[in-house]
């Protein structure tokens, strides 16, 4: 059951990501785009926990270094998404997920995750930018992820509470 | 309180805890979910192992052939997302016809006639031809033919690298460097293909390198992208001879390699906006301004060696369609 429910969880993100990157660069800003991928790691952590989300995020996180368009170092995301599940995880076993209480772990861990991703870019040197751009990309990334959080998050976790419903708390 | 009001209290409350759960979850705090160390830590060694296999890699990486299957999976996907989703998005376009293909093909002739108009007229070519040695190079390099294709995939902002998927792979016989183009100018290289996409970087990538030649002086120098993101990308442009000035408004065209890859020579790339002198390193640094709007590439053309196999029309050096 476990591995079925991955399988799914799987195909949510393969969808996520295509989206992300068929889609939505039509409406970015600056190139920054909704990291759909993100999102769905983090309604998984809300209704699965953080070990199924740790482990969703490693896969989401490997999909999105080797799927094309990406030309980084494998493994940045899959490190910087295993941590975004871990920690939206926990929080749930703290904050009662009101909305919002969704919409801040989203945007914490937007910030989380893309900064990590970040930050091995700037210690691997790939690729070499400076970090005055990081700041804005980070900003304008954690924006969109807000901005998307009441149409992504509630029919993941709802997908992810159908999933296996004797688990799911109500 | 009579009947109906506690029955109104009861709906609301209803009310109220249906939408607490359209959130999804959960009060409850359990031990269920507490994540095993081990687990944790696992997943985090496995992250930092392809991190380091990958850096070390370069060319040769063990996670190239793990690229290669991921994209001939995702690949397809994103072309057929794309595909089905681009009516939604090109709202200006939104009148498609059936015959927009053969529009687009016509488009692309002239953009092929009007680069080699291009190559016989500005000064670079003027200049060209003055060398003997030179012009059996250009005719050799003229004789090109380019295979059209479809942006499908943009890479996120949030990568911090600028690289796009198309939709031909190596079945239309793309190969690792070979150079990308379109009807404004040099668009990137090659980086890896897929059997039914490649994986294009862009020039104004962070670690792109185009050898480049100022049209007027003839001089060569180095255009490295400054990986500046969204539209306004910019190229800073390097000049090998330090005591030349590279003048405002000039074009710059590509160098080109030996065996056109990754770029193939005489391909306009964008026109110096200003000029830097550093004393302390005695060089020029001139900012140039890409001729290619990187934030709508649609159609590209990528360059392949005339007569060579592809499973769609490859437009001719002389504007013919096989």
């Amino acid at each position: 059951m476990s591995s079925f429910r991955l399988l799914i969880a799987t195909v949510v993100v393969g969808l996520a990501l295509v989206l992300q990157v068929s889609l939505f660069p039509h409406f970015a800003w600056q190139g920054v785009v909704p990291n759909l991928c993100l999102l769905v790691v983090v309604g998984a952590a809300l209704t699965r926990g953080a070990q199924f989300a740790a482990v969703l995020g490693f896969v989401a996180g490997v999909l999105l270094d080797l799927a094309p368009p990406a030309d980084h170092v494998a493994g940045r995301w899959a490190l910087a998404l295993v941590v975004v599940g871990y920690v939206a995880g926990r929080v749930r076993q703290d904050v009662k997920p009101t909305a919002v209480a969704v919409v801040s772990t989203v945007a914490a861990c937007s910030f989380i995750g893309t900064s990590i991703f970040a930050i091995t870019g700037l210690v691997l040197q790939d690729p070499v930018t400076g970090f005055g751009e990081l700041v804005p990309v980070i900003l304008v990334a954690v924006l969109w992820d807000v901005l998307l959080t009441p149409f992504v998050l509630p029919p993941v976790m709802a997908m992810f509470n159908r999933l296996e419903p004797e688990r799911a708390t109500v | 309180m009579d009947v109906r009001h506690m029955l109104g209290r009861r709906g609301e409350l209803d009310r109220s805890a249906r939408r607490e759960r359209r959130w999804g979850s959960v009060g409850r705090l359990d031990e269920r979910n507490r994540p095993s160390k081990a687990l944790l830590i696992a997943l985090v060694l496995a992250s930092a192992s392809l991190i380091t296999l990958d850096y070390h890699g370069g060319q040769g990486s063990p996670m190239e052939p793990a690229r290669r299957a991921v994209g001939e999976v995702f690949g397809p996907i994103e072309t057929g997302a794309s595909t089905a989703l681009r009516p939604f998005v090109a709202v200006p376009n939104w009148f498609r016809t059936h015959d927009s293909m053969q529009r687009e093909i016509g488009e692309l002739e002239a953009q092929n006639a009007r680069l080699r108009s291009d190559m016989a007229t500005n000064s670079y070519d003027r200049n060209r031809l003055e060398e003997f040695d030179g012009l059996t190079t250009a005719a050799t390099d003229l004789d090109y033919a380019l295979v059209p294709a479809r942006v499908v995939g943009l890479g996120p902002s949030q990568s911090f690298s600028r690289t796009v998927t198309i939709d031909a792979g190596s079945r239309a016989g793309i190969r690792p460097d070979m150079t990308v183009l379109n009807n404004d100018g040099l668009v990137g290289r090659v980086l890896r293909v897929t059997s039914t996409t490649a994986t294009v970087l862009l020039i104004v990538d962070a670690d792109s390198v185009v050898g480049g030649r100022v049209g007027q002086s003839m001089e060569v120098g180095f255009l490295h992208g400054r990986g500046v993101l969204g539209n306004d990308g910019r190229l800073d442009l390097e000049l090998i001879d330090e005591s030349e000035v590279p003048m405002k408004h000039d074009t710059v065209v590509t160098w080109g390699s030996e065996g056109g890859a990754p770029y193939v020579s005489g391909v306009p790339v964008g026109r110096v906006t200003s000029v830097y002198s550093s004393l302390r390193e005695t060089s020029q640094r001139a900012v140039i301004e890409p001729f290619v709007d990187f934030g709508s590439l649609d159609l590209v053309g990528v360059v392949v060696p005339s007569g060579s196999r592809s499973d769609r029309s490859v437009i001719e050096a002389d504007g013919s369609l096989r």
